[in-house]
């Protein structure tokens, strides 16, 4: 078990760096010399040269990547361009509030999926069920920026019962919660329901209802019990992924987290503050999917006895 | 051997649970099976992938209904200049934010042109996004997981680590900084799916060649001298054919969706070509003033994303091997 741990560890390191690389290479082939476009014509080539030699620009690239990830291991994540800052310090004002859109969308992910995904299991193959399972299926299809803007017309604009896009209060949170929670809830539903059909098939369901147990009883305490193994890790997973950063939602409802400043970075050709977001992101999907594996491992009695 | 009533006389006494629910109990739990009826019921004929892939639609018809829609789409995006009534890039300015009225069905944009026909043309990009990288990392996947699985050894190790380092990225991640470096775009798009799409499959692939390298009949093709590579082409690449049909109809959903969210973001189809999610990106500022035209491109990306994922429902019911061992 510990060893597996460990394991598991071990083979993520290598991942890590060689993400970390591939990030910065894509970043930093590009030809012509970023100091340049960020200055635009205005600066003579002198002042381009001088801040060029400033930044370690000349140095060959692999040194660069040292300097990098030396950097990165102190907590330095670069210079951003534009806004003049330390990229740690927007990152580290951006993520509290990714976080909490992450939770309150996770909240209602769950709070929908597995309710539905228990219902459609137990009520298999009736409309109940068809309806329920077609609601996760369009929750899975929606194109959540058009969503996004469509419920912002309906309950912001049309009906102001919502506040249209920031992020100061929770209350600016509901939107865009509901629309990641809904696109997030579907795949939650269908594998609740399909683990828990799996799981109803064993024999000691089977056992247990032969030993007299109360229907209600048998789907919580044996079939629930074995059937929410893969879907705590799924839902481990997703809440990485929504950690890491909502790009579209966050670009709808104007809310200042990790996605937006990704984005904004595109827009204003910022590549350092592109680059430690996106590695940033990409990092706290990898560490979630790491904790989900670890998760699934302590949760299901198979494996943890090995 | 017991009787049929008596067992189910036992059940009922030792089983007070509500008959609600008890469904899950499969038809003849309960009761001793009849060996001449299951070896009869198992006697099904033989089917190869094709033939299974077509008899999904004979009995499944939200999959019928599926499929024709998805067709449908095809032959209008591809057939654009026969279907759409207006040039797509043509303005008049006279008409702009028109409603929908019977020239113009679905009303014009800010700039007068035909939302309609934008639609059937954009239509090109999201299918065209959502087949080609699609397609192109499937083959390179099951390419590279066939020899992976097949051959072993280093080149295993080699490849599923880079498949490991790829299939962390999140595509939309990794298509944002493809689109810094090589500009926004078609090929950002397509390089950044097909860069994450591969690793899953070959990861699949290779799983489902580790068991079929173990079947009787390539140890018998081995032994009588046949080439590793007329091997993996001849038996084992048309037995993973059931997981590849299944990867790609999973994968084509996911990556309309994509690319409709970076044309959204102004990362994806770039003016004067045009996509479903550049259209909402262009038209949501009037969406007050005319719902129609930022509505509609909406409703054509959900209901084909709904389309594909129906489909790959029950293709994924039918053909995938691992459902069916259970």
């Amino acid at each position: 078990m510990v060893k597996y741990i460990v394991n598991r560890i071990l083979v993520t390191i290598p991942i890590i760096i060689a993400i970390i690389l591939i990030v910065f290479l894509l970043l930093q082939v590009l030809p012509g010399n970023p100091i340049q476009v960020m200055m635009k014509e205005k600066a003579n080539q002198a002042v381009i040269d001088r801040v060029t030699e400033q930044m370690g620009l000349n140095d060959p690239v692999m040194v660069r990547f040292g300097r990098y990830l030396w950097g990165m291991l102190h907590g330095d994540l670069g210079h951003s361009y534009k806004l003049k800052r330390p990229v740690t310090q927007l990152i580290m004002t951006a993520f509290p509030n990714t976080v909490k859109l992450a939770i309150t969308s996770a909240l209602v992910a769950w709070i929908i999926g597995i309710p539905t995904g228990i219902i459609s299991a137990i009520k298999k193959d009736t409309i109940l069920d068809r309806t329920l399972m077609g609601f996760s299926l369009v929750g899975i299809s929606l194109p959540v920026f058009w969503a996004a803007m469509l419920l912002q017309y309906i309950l912001g604009y049309k009906l102001k019962l919502l506040p249209i896009s920031g992020y100061s209060t929770w209350r600016h949170m509901i939107m865009p919660a509901i629309v990641l929670g809904w696109a997030s809830s579907g795949s939650i539903a269908r594998l609740t329901r399909s683990s828990l059909l799996g799981v109803m098939k064993n024999d000691y369901i089977r056992t247990a209802r032969a030993k007299g147990l109360v229907e209600s009883a048998v789907v919580t305490r044996h079939g629930l019990k074995n059937s929410m193994i893969p879907v705590v890790t799924m839902m481990a997973m997703q809440f990485a992924s929504l950690l890491s950063g909502a790009v579209i939602t966050e670009s709808v409802f104007g809310i200042g987290g990790i996605g937006q400043l990704m984005v904004s970075a595109i827009n204003q050709r910022d590549m350092p503050l592109l680059q430690s977001s996106v590695i940033f992101s990409t990092l706290i999907i990898i560490v979630g999917n790491l904790v989900a594996d670890i998760l699934y491992s302590f949760l299901d009695p198979k494996i943890r006895t090995q | 051997m017991f009787g049929k009533k008596k067992l189910a006389a036992a059940a009922v006494t030792t089983n007070p649970a509500p008959t609600e629910g008890t469904d899950w109990i499969p038809d003849g739990a309960l009761t001793p099976v009849h060996v001449e009826e299951s070896a009869e019921a198992e006697i099904a004929p033989y089917q190869n992938t094709w033939e299974k892939f077509w008899s999904i639609f004979k009995h499944n018809k939200v999959a019928l209904v599926s499929l024709i829609i998805i067709i449908l789409y095809i032959v209008i995006c591809v057939g654009a200049p026969l279907f759409a009534p207006y040039d797509p890039v043509e303005t008049d300015l006279a008409n702009g934010l028109a409603l929908p009225s019977k020239e113009h069905l679905l009303g014009c944009d800010k700039l007068g042109r035909d939302v309609l026909s934008r639609m059937i043309y954009g239509g090109r990009i999201s299918l065209m996004i959502g087949l080609f990288p699609t397609l192109v990392s499937m083959t390179l996947g099951a390419i590279l997981g066939i020899t992976a699985g097949f051959v072993g050894g280093k080149v295993d190790t080699i490849i599923m680590r880079i498949a490991d380092i790829c299939m962390a990225f999140p595509s939309l991640l990794l298509a944002m900084v493809v689109s810094y470096t090589i500009g926004p775009g078609f090929l950002t798009i397509f390089l950044a799916l097909s860069f994450v799409n591969w690793a899953g499959t070959a990861r699949v692939v290779r799983s489902e060649v580790l068991s079929l390298r173990e079947k009787e009949y390539v140890e018998a093709a081995t032994s009588i001298g046949v080439k590793r590579g007329v091997i993996m082409l001849r038996h084992i690449l048309p037995n993973c054919l059931p997981t590849l049909i299944v990867m790609l109809t999973n994968h084509i959903p996911g990556n309309i969706l994509t690319e409709s969210s970076l044309s959204f973001l102004g990362i994806g189809a770039q003016p004067p070509m045009t996509s479903w999610g550049l259209m909402v990106y262009q038209t949501k500022s009037y969406l007050d003033r005319n719902p129609t035209i930022t509505l509609a491109p909406g409703i054509a990306i959900l209901i084909l994303v709904v389309a594909f994922n129906f489909l790959g429902d029950a293709v994924r019911d039918k053909l995938d091997p691992r459902l069916q061992e259970q």
